[in-house]
């Protein structure tokens, strides 16, 4: 939430949007930007003030339960977090859990935005059901994966499992603890199930936007359908494809709601929010739980200088348009 | 198409004059192949809604019904579940925590909307040098991870008295949407072409007018839309609400994990209370589908 900005120097020239050109006056030039202000103020207090104070607290070996022995330390929480073999794990943790949903949810998202972009009967009641999963309170969805899906003696999984082996006529089929047995994979499982309605209507919004004369010319050229996919939707998308993996990875990278709920962070599913959270609220570790963060927020502004470059370029367009 | 026949809502579909056709040749092994996919995504659609169906349905079972295996489809249907969420069997009773989610929720967003509408303003229709600077600025304070200043704000609430205190959880998730507020917010604005608003200014119409009879009805929806998101974002948030509450203050979604301990055992007050909880953000999600889209994208999809 915090941080220096990482300005990414948008290949833009705003046009100006300058009303009939005036003389340049130092009031006249306040006025325009006095209503900026507030939000300004109100976001640098909020976000970055916590931040510099994580800089400072970082620096400081701090137990909250030991609090008369609170001393400045320098690096040395810096040294313990790199040696720190949990936190390197939680880290990669992270990137395996980002990574994978983030890709999967593309690429379903990407086929049933494919599908949907069809006509056929009742399409809007398959898109009011598709977005439903994503509009289930994060908590909720957890709670439903572990307890109503996951559960090992009544879930809806291993119900169904015992049903279709009765069909069969089996009766001790495969009872899997599925959170204890794949445990990263149980979380990703469910966000993949949360995430993937996002995707698809960003692509959705994407291939409903395409120039369709272009695609007419195409199809008289003799194209086929692959060849209009590969050469002029996918490039078409490449904007929203983009946005959805800027987007989906902003809000992945960070979550908690689900490992904090599937499987609270145990059997190697802590990431970084889940990992920090612990060590400050449940180890009271104050100045390791500082050097964390800044550690992450070291990790994110590099993402983020990579990743406001794309939406800028995806930006650009817009930019110069007003 | 006759394979997916059973939807209300066909979105133009061919004449039923065209769908008689015999089904031969090469333009009726497409319209087979159009008829597959749309099963397809049928089925696809099913399957995502499922768990949400099956939360449901099993919110509605007595808790017997609920833990059974295989999976008891025809049980009796019950509001039990409903009950003992509410309260009814001397349980912890919800409406604090909905109450406080409705005033974080609903006072965040009004203070985002304060705070971001003239920001937006200035950045869309008024000259603000380096403008997509102070743009990126915004969105780059979302980028970076909510975890790295959660201690600081914990220490500083501890010291001014402010834990387990609902407005310091209205400030924070004011902070959380207010980025995305600006962005969603900037883009809905540029789309007002300048002229007519230099058309008004010229006819003399004072800033006030301007506003209200130029701006305001173009830029109404972008607004209802961003007011929408940043209610779920607050509506749906746990890491702060969870560290910075206790028992006064608590959300909804912290009184939700209060259950994560039963272990299924009250399966169907679990599945009433995510469906209770999930309700206010569903409705608004259907009902306003394409704005969402829009939204969640920072206006970027149009």
């Amino acid at each position: 939430m915090t941080a220096p900005t990482a300005e990414p120097h948008a290949p833009v020239t705003p046009a100006p949007r300058v009303s009939p050109p005036q003389p340049p006056n130092r009031l006249k030039a306040w006025a325009t930007r006095a209503p900026l202000l507030p939000a300004l103020v109100f976001l640098i207090a909020v976000t970055q003030l916590p931040f510099v104070a994580t800089l400072v607290i970082s620096l400081f070996d701090w137990n909250s339960l030991d609090p008369d022995d609170r001393h400045f330390t320098g690096l040395s929480n810096y040294r313990r977090a790199a040696e720190d073999e949990a936190l390197r794990e939680s880290v990669l943790t992270t990137a395996v859990l980002t990574a994978s949903v983030v890709l999967a949810t593309v690429v379903l998202g990407l086929l049933l935005a494919l599908l949907l972009d069809r006509e056929f009967r009742g399409r809007g009641v398959v898109r009011t059901l598709l977005i439903a999963p994503f509009l289930i309170v994060p908590v909720a969805a957890a709670l439903l994966w572990k307890h109503v899906l996951y559960n090992p003696d009544y879930g809806l999984f291993n119900g169904a499992l015992t049903w279709v082996a009765a069909r069969f006529g089996d009766d001790s089929p495969p009872q899997p603890d599925w959170v204890s047995e794949m445990p990263l994979l149980a979380v990703e499982a469910s966000l993949i199930w949360q995430w993937t309605p996002f995707m698809m209507l960003i692509l959705l919004a994407g291939l409903q936007s395409r120039p369709t004369d272009m695609i007419e010319a195409a199809r008289i050229d003799g194209a086929g359908n692959w060849q209009i996919f590969r050469y002029l939707t996918l490039p078409h998308l490449r904007r929203y494809l983009e946005l959805g993996v800027l987007l989906g990875s902003v809000h992945i990278v960070q979550n908690f709601d689900a490992v904090f709920t599937i499987t609270a962070g145990g059997l190697d599913t802590a990431n970084l929010p889940y990992t920090i959270y612990q060590t400050f609220y449940q180890a009271h570790e104050y100045g390791q739980a500082s050097a964390a963060g800044v550690l992450v927020v070291i990790g994110s502004i590099i993402i983020a200088t990579f990743a406001l470059r794309v939406v800028s370029s995806l930006f650009t367009e817009e930019a110069s348009r007003s | 198409m006759t394979a997916t026949a059973d939807a209300p809502t066909a979105a133009a579909s061919p004449s039923a004059a065209a769908r008689r056709r015999p089904l031969a040749g090469p333009r009726g092994r497409a319209r087979r192949r159009g008829a597959a996919l749309g099963l397809l995504a049928w089925l696809v659609g099913l399957l995502f809604f499922l768990p949400v169906a099956w939360m449901v349905l099993t919110s509605l079972h007595s808790e017997q019904d609920a833990a059974t295996n295989p999976p008891s489809l025809g049980a009796s249907l019950t509001w039990d579940g409903y009950r003992t969420f509410f309260g009814a069997d001397g349980g912890a009773s919800p409406w604090p925590s909905l109450i406080n989610s409705v005033t974080a929720s609903v006072c965040s967003t009004l203070l985002v909307l304060v705070l971001a509408l003239p920001a937006a303003y200035a950045l869309s229709l008024r000259p603000v040098r380096k403008w997509t600077d102070v743009l990126f600025f915004f969105l780059s304070t979302k980028m970076l991870p909510v975890v790295a200043g959660l201690l600081p704000i914990y220490l500083f609430a501890k010291n001014v008295d402010m834990l387990d205190n609902i407005w310091l959880l209205v400030i924070l998730y004011t902070s959380m949407n207010l980025p995305i507020a600006v962005w969603m917010m900037q883009s809905f604005l540029a789309d007002i072409p300048v002229a007519i608003i230099e058309a008004a200014q010229i006819d003399g119409a004072p800033l006030r007018t301007v506003l209200a009879r130029v701006v305001a009805p173009v830029a109404a929806p972008g607004i209802a839309a961003t007011s929408l998101i940043c209610f779920i974002f607050s509506w749906n948030e746990m890491l702060f609400a969870r560290v910075l509450t206790g028992v006064r203050a608590q959300t909804a979604p912290v009184f939700l994990t209060s259950f994560i301990t039963s272990q299924g055992l009250f399966l169907a007050k679990v599945c009433a209370a995510s469906v209770v909880i999930s309700l206010p953000v569903l409705a608004a999600g259907f009902a306003a589908q394409d704005k969402l889209v829009q939204g969640l994208s920072l206006g970027a999809v149009k």
